[in-house]
């Protein structure tokens, strides 16, 4: 079984975000950039998919600019067998992504594509739901267990009152959340092979998709403050302000 | 100008959530229908026909909409999707798994987890976990739209809508449902709860949690919650963690006790009315958006908070 990766470069996770004075966007000029965190598990999985004996091929592709490379070499260096870098400058929404992405299963046919369930700077949470119905395949977001069974793919989902089960017909697509695994380091060695293995270029433009956007960012702001209330002293003093100050006991 | 509202149906019966979705949907303005999808949940129906301002009910009653599952609900919607200016759902796990796929089918880019309808083409919704807010307009014809419920009031309860039954699309045959863990509890539903009390990792165990958090969480009859560090840590399940990445709740009362207060965990909780923080580390960030700190250490001050609340 073939599986697709794709992964996206982002702020790293530890940088806190300035939003720029002009209110166009946040400020990203000399930020540190990583694989998104929700990537990594996807990547991790596929691995592990492949350690397992599941999995034949672990293809890693990521659609942004020259830079992602770095991105998609630490994805090579994880255990990813090649990587396809789909070149743009633009920053291309998830819709647009998930036409690319289909485009580039088309050509790679593989049976399950594993992706993060969201992205931690645009944080909408769309692009493997939306892939998977381009597609027409079966999707298990959110997953916090991908185990092969006779009858398809299981997956175990994070839903809002616990854990559900669903079967899947393959090809499939399984979005990643965060208790599936904890990613690997990779190792220096690992590193240095990574060096060596295929990474394809492509330029978005030649997919034939429209990459314009459909929404127009009309302004990007600071979250509104909350200001630091008091401290207090003791127990007795919390039970006293909750009562006859906020009014919520 | 129609606006057609995804309710939310937990087994049979209509989440609280559906309300406030349709408070962001008469905010985007035109006529409001709620569509119920269920396998005899004819009680939700009706709960909808109650909710103020909407004007039909569509119901569609069958076995392949009990679990909701993305591939067949998506359908169904997409078939529903005519005449409607805009499609919207709660950002709950059912929203965020089956919008972008009828956005998809619809050649539509959604738009996430909105905050604010500031026009019936543009809406805030938070980036970068909540670290900004960014106001989009939409150039969709239809848009599809997911709504964070706790950023809007509930609509009232004094609708008499008309319910009108709906079939079933076909289905896509490509998914099944296996089974489900539901956390059993007779506490209030976490994001629907008025007083929530949240532990960190400084709690520190499964056994903690059961000795200090259950036990105020339960004298004040409150919901419990989690930050994501106790979770990945195993002290509690995956659908207690509040923040960014699980549950946003807005509660009277929220009580964080032994959380340092990553930003991704005040993103899922800085709406709440009153926040009262526990923590040792007077430098921790969580009391910079406390309106009650306490310096202290938890496992003092929990039995003490019970004992001043007997």
């Amino acid at each position: 079984m073939k599986i697709l990766v794709p992964v996206k470069r982002v702020v790293d996770y530890n940088v806190k975000v300035r939003v720029k004075s002009d209110q166009t966007g946040v400020d990203l000029a000399n930020v540190k950039m990583s694989m998104n965190p929700f990537c990594e598990i996807a990547v991790e999985e596929a691995v592990r998919l492949k350690e397992a004996g599941v999995a034949t091929d672990v293809v890693a592709v990521s659609i942004g600019p020259e830079k992602a490379q770095d991105q998609l070499r630490q994805a090579l260096a994880m255990g990813a067998d090649r990587a396809i870098l789909v070149k743009t400058e633009a920053a291309p929404e998830p819709l647009a992504i998930a036409k690319i992405l289909k485009k580039v299963a088309d050509d790679e046919t593989p049976e399950m594509i594993i992706l993060g369930k969201q992205a931690i700077d645009g944080d909408n949470n769309q692009t493997g739901q939306m892939l998977a119905a381009l597609l027409g395949w079966s999707q298990g977001t959110f997953a916090s267990k991908v185990e092969k069974a006779d009858d398809g793919l299981h997956v175990t989902r994070e839903v809002d009152g616990g854990l559900q089960t669903v079967a899947l017909n393959l090809p499939a697509i399984v979005t990643t959340d965060l208790r599936l695994n904890e990613p690997r380091y990779a190792s220096l060695p690992n590193i240095m092979k990574a060096k060596k293995k295929p990474l394809d270029v492509k330029e978005a433009d030649d997919f034939g998709v429209d990459l314009a956007p459909r929404l127009t960012v009309l302004k990007v702001a600071e979250p509104p403050v909350r200001e630091a209330g008091v401290k207090v002293e003791s127990v007795a003093e919390l039970v006293e302000k909750l009562k006859n100050e906020a009014g919520v006991l | 100008m129609a606006v057609l509202v995804i309710a939310d149906v937990n087994g049979v019966d209509l989440e609280e959530s559906t309300r406030k979705t349709v408070t962001a949907a008469q905010a985007i303005g035109g006529d409001v229908d709620v569509l119920v999808a269920g396998s005899g949940a004819q009680g939700a129906a009706e709960s909808a026909s109650k909710i103020a301002g909407v004007r039909t009910v569509h119901h569609a009653d069958d076995a392949i909409y009990a679990n909701r599952l993305a591939e067949d609900f998506a359908g169904l919607i997409v078939a529903m999707a005519e005449g409607y200016d805009a499609i919207l759902a709660t950002a709950n796990t059912t929203g965020k798994n089956v919008m972008p796929r009828v956005a998809a089918l619809l050649d539509v880019m959604q738009i996430s987890e909105i905050v604010a309808v500031e026009a019936p083409d543009t809406f805030v919704r938070p980036i970068y976990a909540g670290n900004a807010m960014q106001t989009v307009q939409s150039s969709d014809a239809k848009k599809v739209i997911t709504v964070r419920a706790t950023a809007f009031a509930a609509a009232g309860e004094d609708g008499s809508a008309a319910i009108e039954a709906v079939g079933a699309a076909p289905s896509a045959g490509v998914a099944r449902f296996v089974g489900e863990e539901l956390t059993q509890s007779d506490r209030p539903e976490l994001a629907a709860a008025k007083i929530v009390v949240s532990g960190g990792r400084a709690v520190g165990s499964t056994e903690n949690f059961e000795q200090y958090i259950f036990p105020l969480a339960d004298k004040l009859g409150a919901a419990i919650g989690a930050s994501r560090a106790a979770v990945d840590a195993g002290y509690l399940p995956n659908d207690y963690q509040v923040g960014q990445t699980g549950k946003v709740v807005a509660p009277e009362l929220y009580i964080a006790i032994g959380i340092s207060g990553a930003i991704q965990h005040l993103a899922g909780m800085k709406d709440s009315k009153v926040i009262v923080a526990i923590n040792k580390d007077e430098d921790a960030p969580i009391f910079q958006v406390a309106d009650y700190g306490l310096v202290a250490d938890l496992f003092k001050a929990t039995p003490e908070l019970i004992e001043a609340l007997s």
